[in-house]
């Protein structure tokens, strides 16, 4: 109960002591927004919301699906050659420490301005691919090396060891993997899109930069609010998923 | 001269941070049981895989049971956590492709014999220390091996469980035909002089066999046998023989 409880009153405080503090202080309104506004925003344009959130959800959706195909496929193969996996984790940690925003108008470019929404879902996958390859990778390796023993010693083959052993014992670490990059995939997908721009994407980050330049300070706050609450609901479900999963594996 | 299951000669195992094991000349026949004791770092680990074909000596040689013959308990369980009892003790005739439905009627049979007949689709986490170690057991007779490896198997249990298992592994020994060979490596040397019919001590500063005795009288031994002046005697001089093979050792 308190776990909920304690929250809800921290939040109910701090809007409280922002919408006495707006109206006591007479704060323009294109300034900073009481709460109430923001609420009356997030009502007004809910049918405008719920369309961008809709398109920046799917994306990131797209996107965590590529990086889960791409990263847990990758990991796979590299796992079964110490040579191949020597090779690409220097190329995986390259990708994983360029920022997403530098190379964005370069993947633009490469996907056309008229699928601007192909090049977020390439950006918003290239940063959720690390998160997902490396959990694998590490899960695939994570047996207990007396079962390994005990695989040898029955003479196991290598696909044997794969579906009965590593692959088993690789899932919870693909599921925290994929938790980490389901809250990155969001990240990336509003970073591509900030940077993509000119309304190409109409995703929440298009709503955000819309509202910015018209300084209509509310609406930049409810969009906000939308990317926030679609945030958490993912990493919510995803995690949802893994406690699942755990609980049944052990 | 009975048959022998696997044996070493002048078998040395190298290693890059440590001495190396051995030369090790050991040869265990058919149906009898070896403890293997010694400090910790004498190689008693090491002689077990190299016999199990899990480690190749680097000089010398080792004849191992042919594949799948040999069974291997380990210090811990080492049961897979995401499946039961009854899928862990199946695994070894599955790999071997046994089909599915047969392997498992089999781990069942092997599971009742080790007491767990009730706790088949029990998972590893729900069962006791004592249980895992009888589920391991199971996984390690289900494939009827000719030579059994156990490397400290109740090491961790306490006194009275570990009592228990080793009455139960003997009575399971004697139970078998043809009786498995059984080598188990253990710190404890009244365990050793108990289940086993000969005791061989690995001496922690050469790397080699520093004693091999053998136990009086005949398995499967009285339950009052650990009272007889027989077993204290060959306890006693077991123990001895162990401390003189202790790398600090006072000369």
């Amino acid at each position: 109960m308190s776990r909920f409880l304690a929250p809800a009153l921290l939040i109910a405080l701090l809007l409280t002591t922002w919408e006495i503090a707006c109206r006591a202080l007479d704060v323009p309104v294109y300034f900073l927004p009481p709460p109430s506004a923001v609420a009356l925003a997030l009502v007004d344009r809910a049918p405008v919301l719920a369309a961008s959130a809709l398109q920046t959800f799917r994306m990131a959706l797209e996107a965590l699906a590529v990086s889960a195909l791409l990263g847990g496929g990758l990991a796979l193969a590299v796992s079964l050659s110490r040579p191949a996996e020597q090779a690409v984790r220097p190329l995986a940690v390259a990708l994983q420490v360029t920022p997403v925003v530098a190379i964005a108008p370069l993947v633009l470019i490469w996907a056309g301005l008229d699928h601007a929404d192909r090049a977020v879902v390439a950006l918003a996958a290239a940063v959720a691919f690390f998160p997902i390859f490396s959990g694998v990778l590490t899960g695939l390796k994570s047996a207990e090396p007396d079962l390994e023993r005990l695989f040898d010693l029955y003479g196991a083959s290598p696909l044997q060891r794969l579906t009965r052993l590593r692959i088993p014992a690789a899932l919870p670490f693909a599921l925290e993997g994929l938790r980490v990059a389901s809250g990155l995939s969001v990240i990336g997908a509003v970073v591509a899109e900030f940077v993509s721009g000119s309304g190409a994407t109409q995703g929440l980050a298009w709503r955000l930069l819309e509202s910015g330049n018209r300084l209509r300070t509310a609406d930049m706050l409810a969009a906000l609010v939308c990317l926030m609450v679609m945030g958490l609901a993912l990493s919510g479900l995803v995690g949802l998923i893994e406690r699942r999963v755990r609980a049944h594996l052990s | 001269m009975a048959d022998i299951v696997a044996a070493l000669t002048g078998a040395v195992v190298r290693y890059p941070d440590r001495p190396p094991i051995g030369p090790l000349n050991l040869s265990i026949a058919a149906g009898e049981i070896v403890a293997v004791v010694g400090a910790s770092g004498a190689g008693k680990s090491t002689t077990l895989r190299v016999l199990a074909g899990l480690e190749r000596p680097s000089e010398g040689q080792a004849v191992t049971a042919p594949p799948g013959r040999t069974a291997f308990v380990f210090q811990s369980p080492t049961l897979m956590p995401w499946a039961d009892a009854q899928t862990n003790v199946a695994l070894p005739l599955e790999l071997a492709g046994t089909p599915k439905d047969e392997a498992r009627a089999q781990a069942a049979v092997a599971l009742a014999s080790v007491g767990l007949g009730e706790r088949l689709t029990a998972r590893p986490r729900q069962l006791s220390g004592g249980m895992a170690m009888r589920a391991s057991l199971a996984r390690a007779l289900v494939t009827q091996p000719d030579l059994l490896l156990l490397d400290e198997p109740f090491a961790a249990l306490d006194s009275v469980t570990r009592r228990h298992l080793i009455e139960d592994l003997h009575k399971l020994w004697a139970g078998r035909s043809p009786r498995p060979a059984i080598v188990f490596v253990t710190h404890d040397v009244e365990e050793a002089v108990y289940l086993a019919g000969r005791t061989v001590v690995l001496d922690a500063v050469s790397g080699q066999v520093a004693v091999a005795r053998p136990t009086p009288g005949e398995a499967p031994r009285p339950a009052g046998w650990r009272a007889d002046p027989t077993y204290r005697e060959t306890v006693e001089a077991l123990a001895a023989a162990l401390a003189h093979a202790m790398p600090d050792r006072v000369a």
